[in-house]
């Protein structure tokens, strides 16, 4: 299977799957083509380049610098600030494991998990079955152990202003808390313990109005969990789509676009227009699904009956083409609709 | 999403252009609006980066920070934006009008005109909204003082972003939800959010609009890559040359900004837009009242009562902008007759003197007959208003299948004159076309609520005295990185 993988990506080396990619990939479960690109880590940033639709998915330098100083202002000094804002005691024992190399870091993120009683764990990793495949995480989080429980504490730049944040970042951050939490709760099950030693409360840090000291809030991640888990469990086996594609399909980035547009025909995407803003590879798909009604969004597509194509719309709302049985009843509507619309507009 | 409008979309694609969705223009549009374009600092809490300002298309003033992470500069920016803002918005609070109210008994005073204020999109209302909190708690003296204009302007930018959540108001507009409100493009939602793409589909068509997909961005965020490649240096080393390469960002956005206003204007305005617009001059010469009597800056969160009723008066709002803008278009009133809240019909029979004597005094209570071969999804007994005749009441009396539809018995009351003997057109006669919607205009009674001071316990009860809601500076909240 990984030799399959591996071939499939070419001679790159393999893209790792974050806290990031996974919420993503569960935002669109439907999605064969990131299921399997993502498998086997292949670099949709080059692909989309090679074969002519690049998309800009690059973060602010400024934003970052900005994480970063308000990251380290939390963590100086034995992480001062960070103890204070959790109300941790200073006796508290502060551990990173991110100096280590890859290979070690799981293997002492499960000893320092494992004995942990009372300390914060900085830069653990953690590993996550995703259809089919286990994927290391390297979260940029710690693990704060108190009294038996440990809690996923999420350090972000973006400010909480009288009690209130931007919704959308809100909502991302209990998403990639939640995979946290899940992957906490999968090493505590393989270590034997009780996967609800990890809270479902997570606490997220955010710098406070205008300034740059930090706010700890407690979000509630139980609902974010429970669909993580629900869309993980529906995501189609991958390793039964790898093993339907034909032997000859790669997706090495440095083939001829021709070449891939024939590779990536073989399975099936499901676009739509919120995968601009999550997948590296939409504006492909985007092109490729050019005349069909998923390009107009999910509710356009709803209020059109779920027809397929546009053309095939206009078709049966001008009474061009006979409906079927399943479409009779969108086909009124959008004849009436049309009518209307006439009506008003001529 | 309804289906007339998604079919509208679906047309756009297909035709490579956008579809009108109005026949009518929704918002009112004044004659000297002021457009303002925003540009923020990636990373930063709500730190402007520039703007581009003014009240006519061919003098922006461009105005900058050059170095965004300095607290002096950033004041400044506040102070040149205020010198650029404040006279335009004070500028309307001169002739005013007598408005009549309490049936006539007293009068009170409306600016006889109010400010406008353009934005590129919905973050910028955001952004704006923000930069009133970051700046109308400020103070010219104290520890951190700021220059005078700062937290006037945090107090009008607050108004004017509590303004724009309030459907229908036009004092502080976006590009893009007015041009989303009257045309729709052959691309999605998400996509229409891009102004350069959305006014493209409408101007031109689709391959322009792709081709402005990576045009310079409308705002507030600028573009991660131009962060990274152009911004950065520029700022690192303090380019002299940085005014221009914003001004050179943002002029594509600023045209649109105008050619946007110029569309809008090309559209006749609904007639009920200016019943709208005069709640915007109402709200505006309060405001402008408050703020002459030295009005302390708005607090942080509201209170429960002040919360509650803000509630209800947006929820009024919303659906009197729902059933203005159906009686104004009919387009829009399509989208009723195609969910069933709305049919037409042509008037077979009508009895236009009927008089109802059952009761203590006879009433003129006229019928009509309405032959219709659309759905009617009406009980008997349900009241119907008709958008040629709001004043008139149609309640239904039966509703039986006949030939290719369905005859609607309806009984009329009000709307006729004061005699038992209808006004002469008052009663729509055989012939006649009509269209009738369970829509009304009817006036809404606002709720009681409790005063302030008797807020119950399980809404937090009483709030703390004034002085310690608003008064408090950020400054000494939050300590020297106030910023």
């Amino acid at each position: 299977m990984d030799d399959r993988l591996n071939q499939l990506r070419g001679p790159a080396k393999a893209k790792r799957h974050n806290a990031r990619t996974i919420a993503a990939l569960t935002g669109n479960p439907g999605c064969s083509r990131r299921a399997v690109l993502d498998a086997a880590g292949v670099d949709k940033v080059k692909l989309g380049e090679q074969l002519g639709f690049p998309g800009s998915f690059g973060q602010s330098r400024f934003a970052l610098s900005r994480g970063n100083a308000f990251e380290a202002m939390l963590k100086a000094d034995d992480c001062e600030l960070l103890r204070s804002v959790l109300g941790a005691s200073s006796s508290l024992a502060y551990q990173d494991l991110g100096a280590s190399s890859v290979d070690d870091r799981h293997a002492q993120t499960v000893k320092a998990i494992a004995g942990a009683r009372a300390a914060l764990i900085d830069h653990p990793l953690l590993t996550l079955d995703v259809a089919g495949q286990t994927v290391y995480l390297e979260p940029d989080l710690v693990a704060y152990a108190n009294q038996g429980r440990l809690q996923v504490v999420e350090i972000k730049s973006f400010a909480i202003v009288d009690d209130q944040a931007d919704s959308a970042k809100v909502s991302a951050a209990a998403v990639q808390a939640a995979v946290y939490v899940l992957a906490l709760r999968e090493l505590l099950t393989r270590l034997g313990q009780d996967p609800m030693l990890v809270s479902h409360e997570v606490v997220l840090v955010c710098p406070e109005n205008f300034s740059l000291s930090p706010k700890a809030v407690v979000l509630d991640v139980r609902k974010q969990l429970s669909t993580l888990r629900r869309q993980l469990s529906r995501l189609s086996s991958v390793s039964s789509l790898i093993a339907e594609l034909p032997d000859f399909v790669s997706f090495d980035v440095t083939l001829e676009p021709a070449a891939l547009v024939e590779a990536l025909g073989h399975i099936e995407p499901r676009y739509a227009p919120e995968c601009l803003s999550a997948c590296e590879l939409s504006v492909y798909c985007r092109h490729e699904a050019a005349g069909g009604t998923a390009v107009l969004g999910r509710t356009v597509r709803e209020a059109l009956g779920g027809i397929e194509s546009v053309d095939e719309v206009l078709a049966l709302a001008e009474g061009r083409q006979a409906p079927t049985e399943d479409q009779a009843e969108s086909a009124a509507l959008l004849q009436a609709a049309l009518r209307l619309r006439n009506e008003a507009l001529y | 999403m309804s289906t007339l409008t998604a079919l509208a979309r679906a047309q756009a694609l297909v035709a490579g252009r956008a579809q009108p969705i109005a026949t009518v223009r929704h918002l009112h549009v004044q004659d000297h609006p002021l457009v303002l374009i925003p540009l923020a600092m990636a990373g930063e809490a709500n730190a402007p980066l520039a703007a581009m300002v003014g009240a006519s298309h061919k003098a922006p003033r461009l105005l900058v920070v050059t170095q965004p992470r300095d607290r002096d500069l950033r004041f400044a920016f506040f102070a040149e934006l205020a010198e650029e803002l404040l006279p335009y918005l004070e500028s309307f609070a001169t002739e005013s009008e007598d408005v009549p109210i309490d049936r006539g008994k007293d009068v009170r005073q409306r600016y006889l005109d109010a400010p406008q204020i353009w934005v590129p999109n919905p973050g910028g209302i955001d952004f704006l909204r923000m930069l009133g909190r970051s700046t109308r708690f400020r103070t010219v003296d104290g520890e951190y003082p700021v220059p005078i204009g700062v937290p006037l302007l945090g107090r009008w930018l607050t108004f004017l972003a509590g303004t724009a959540e309030i459907p229908g108001s036009s004092l502080l507009l976006n590009a893009v939800q007015a041009l989303g409100l009257h045309w729709a493009t052959g691309q999605s939602a998400t996509e229409d959010a891009q102004f350069g793409t959305q006014l493209a589909w409408i101007e031109s068509g689709a391959a322009e609009a792709r081709e402005a997909e990576n045009g310079p961005v409308a705002g507030p965020a600028t573009d991660p890559e131009f962060d990274n490649k152009v911004l950065a240096p520029l700022i690192e080393r303090s380019a002299p040359e940085l005014p221009d390469v914003l001004r050179e960002l943002l002029l594509p956005t600023w045209d649109r900004m105008w050619r946007t206003l110029d569309l809008l204007r090309g559209l006749p305005a609904g007639e009920r837009v200016s019943l709208r617009w005069d709640s915007d001059r109402d709200a505006y010469t309060a405001f402008a009242q408050y703020i002459a009597e030295g009005g302390a800056p708005q607090p942080r969160r509201d209170g429960a009562v002040a919360a509650a009723a803000r509630l209800q008066r947006l929820e009024n709002a919303a659906s009197r902008y729902a059933v203005q803008r159906a009686f104004d278009d009919p387009l829009v009133l399509a989208e009723y007759r195609l969910s069933g809240a709305a049919f037409a019909g042509v008037v077979t029979l009508a009895n236009p003197n009927r008089v109802d004597d059952s009761g203590k005094r006879p009433v003129l209570r006229p019928r009509i007959m309405v032959h219709t071969t659309e759905p009617v999804r009406m009980e008997p007994g349900t009241s119907l208003t008709s958008p040629s005749r709001t004043a008139q009441k149609a309640r239904v009396v039966s509703v039986t299948p006949a030939g290719d539809g369905v005859d609607v018995l309806l009984e009329l009351s009000g709307g006729m004159g004061r005699k038992l003997v209808a006004e002469p057109g008052s009663v729509p006669e055989v012939g006649e076309r009509l269209i009738l919607t369970t829509l009304s205009e009817a006036f809404r009674p606002g709720g009681a609520f409790p005063e302030p001071a008797e807020t119950p316990w399980t809404h937090g009860g009483p709030p703390a005295p004034p002085a310690d809601v608003t008064a408090a500076p950020e400054a000494a909240a939050s300590g020297e990185a106030d910023q």
